[in-house]
């Protein structure tokens, strides 16, 4: 007896070698992409662990020197934080009043066009570039050598501002026009609209992308080098001063490179430097990490009650 | 409360576009007046203009005057703003804002315009709305859930009750029940017959029955082909156009003999 042919069970073979084939290969993609980011992850811990502690933490660099068995990072991490904070005190404001000026008002002007396309020429900056222009800004004003933490904060709002305005853009367009509409019917202006409706809703998204924004630019370094220098010592005033940073402090830790060690001496690690790089490196990993899980708790808590 | 709205040679336009051409009628306080016909064929575009919704959209424009009680919609004076507060909207869908529950819904456009109201108004007028608005008995007991957690059907009745709440004159409502099964259709049509001895309620729909069933009076709108604008063919008490319409193209419609 001949198999009665029915079109429903015969699965084509090649159909299913295709569907298997890109299977692979998206799996495949997905554990290459996951190869560096566990590779540096394991590196990174692996060698800052030992030196992470609360005595780094808490100390600066003032007075260590050779392979002295001290030193911190207390300093860099507020200069990281200060310089970040004002920075993203500049580019928020204006980034989200342009994102709000692009989706809300712009819609497709010519002005709108025009900035979309300089937002997109910023976003390629070459981050160097944004601290020359920063450095020289200050220079014409306040003449040459000007060194201070704003001027980075200048520098990295340069940076930050465009990313800034992609992602809040993003974020105001997935607001459904209804809510707009249904607040305007309501009688409620248009400047009440967007900030009691628009931001409202939104405001779950604009804060992750407003952190993505932050995290990018944490870890700059070249910028921060030209224009606000390297110190050993502890600088709280972002207005007066040269400041250390993280990024900086890891650069200047590796390139001092290693320590010649006199053979008697009891107090000298001839890898103090690297050990100390690695170990900022650790922190500054955590410190975005520490900001992208504010983010995602703020972010719940603000977020849209849905359904159940 | 009700008022009468006047329509004038009114032509509606998006850009160059001519939406809709030519539209005169009045439209009686404390009625009902549903408006019929095709897709596409500018009713709601219509029903947009009268309460200043239709110029949101970007290069929207109209020409001709719509008079809210022989005041001039479209005086150099008026403001759109204060418009829309004196004459409330319910979309298609229903929209509540995500962001806030049942309550707070209700009292949106109070608290979105800045507007003071002590506590206890406050939990009065949330009670007055939604019991207008028929919804008070299943919600009263999780005013602060989300406005979203609710059916389709409630949700809807929500945004009756928001719209409501700001005590308009005029009720204005574009296929309110287009998204909603036939129950909770049924129990927005109950609750259109009760608001109309409060307000001039205008209502737009694609279903024949609805508009037999709530409306006083009808109003027949075509269009005669793409790219045309459309017409208001005729109007006149519901039973009339439901029996013997004037038009040839009214009859049809109403029939489905349409095409």
């Amino acid at each position: 007896m001949s198999q009665i042919y029915s079109p429903l069970s015969t699965t084509s073979r090649r159909r299913r070698f295709t569907n298997r084939l890109f299977q692979v290969l998206i799996y495949g993609a997905f554990g290459l992409a996951l190869i560096p980011l566990i590779s540096v992850s394991w590196t990174v811990l692996s060698n800052g662990f030992e030196r992470l502690s609360p005595y780094f933490l808490s100390v600066t660099m003032r007075g260590v020197y050779g392979g002295m068995d001290a030193g911190g990072i207390y300093h860099a991490i507020i200069g990281t934080l200060l310089i970040t904070a004002l920075a993203t005190a500049i580019s928020v404001p204006i980034g989200l009043l342009v994102a709000i000026y692009l989706v809300e008002y712009g819609r497709g002007s010519r002005l709108a066009q025009a900035v979309t396309f300089f937002v997109d020429v910023m976003t390629g900056i070459p981050s160097i570039v944004a601290g020359l222009f920063a450095y020289s800004l200050f220079a014409v004003i306040f003449g040459p050598g000007v060194r201070s933490g704003v001027v980075g904060s200048v520098a990295l709002s340069v940076l930050m501002i465009p990313i800034v305005v992609r992602s809040c853009e993003e974020m105001l367009r997935l607001v459904p026009n209804d809510l707009r509409e249904a607040s305007y019917a309501l009688g409620v202006p248009k400047w009440l609209t967007i900030i009691k409706v628009v931001l409202r809703t939104a405001i779950g998204g604009l804060g992750t992308g407003i952190t993505l924004a932050i995290a990018r630019i944490v870890g700059e370094t070249a910028p921060l080098l030209i224009t606000v220098g390297v110190i050993d010592s502890l600088n709280f005033n972002v207005f007066d001063g040269r400041m250390m940073t993280l990024p900086v402090y890891i650069y200047g830790q590796y390139t001092q490179g290693l320590v010649p060690c006199a053979a008697d001496a009891v107090d000298c690690i001839a890898e103090i430097n690297y050990d100390r790089a690695w170990a900022a490196a650790l922190t500054l990993i955590l410190l975005v990490m520490i900001l992208n899980l504010g983010a995602r708790l703020l972010t719940r808590y603000f977020a849209p009650k849905g359904d159940r | 409360m009700a008022k009468q709205i006047e329509i004038s040679d009114l032509d509606i336009f998006y850009g160059d576009f001519k939406a809709v051409s030519d539209v005169s009628m009045t439209i009686n306080p404390q009625s009902v007046t549903a408006f019929i016909g095709p897709s596409g064929c500018g009713k709601s575009t219509l029903l947009r203009t009268i309460n200043r919704m239709h110029e949101v959209v970007p290069g929207a424009s109209v020409r001709g005057n719509i008079k809210l009680d022989g005041i001039d919609l479209y005086g150099r004076n008026v403001d759109p703003v204060a418009v829309r507060r004196t004459i409330g909207m319910v979309f298609q869908r229903p929209n509540p804002f995500p962001s806030m529950g049942i309550a707070e819904n209700v009292l949106a456009g109070i608290r979105l315009n800045n507007g003071r109201i002590s506590r206890n108004e406050a939990a009065d007028l949330v009670e007055e709305a939604l019991t207008k608005a028929n919804l008070w008995n299943e919600v009263k007991d999780r005013l602060d859930r989300p406005g979203a957690s609710l059916s389709g059907g409630q949700q809807q009745r929500l945004c009756i009750a928001r719209a409501i709440a700001m005590r308009p004159e005029v009720l204005l409502m574009d296929e309110p029940c287009s998204a909603l099964d036939p129950i909770s259709t049924l129990a927005i049509e109950d609750l259109i017959t009760t608001l109309k001895d409060d307000y001039t309620i205008v209502i737009v729909t694609h279903n024949m029955q609805q508009a037999a069933r709530v409306s006083d009076r009808t109003a027949f709108f075509n269009i005669s082909g793409t790219g045309a604008p459309g017409r208001l063919i005729e109007m006149d008490e519901t039973a009339t156009i439901f029996s013997t319409p004037g038009e040839k193209a009214t009859e049809d419609y109403i029939s489905g003999r349409f095409g």
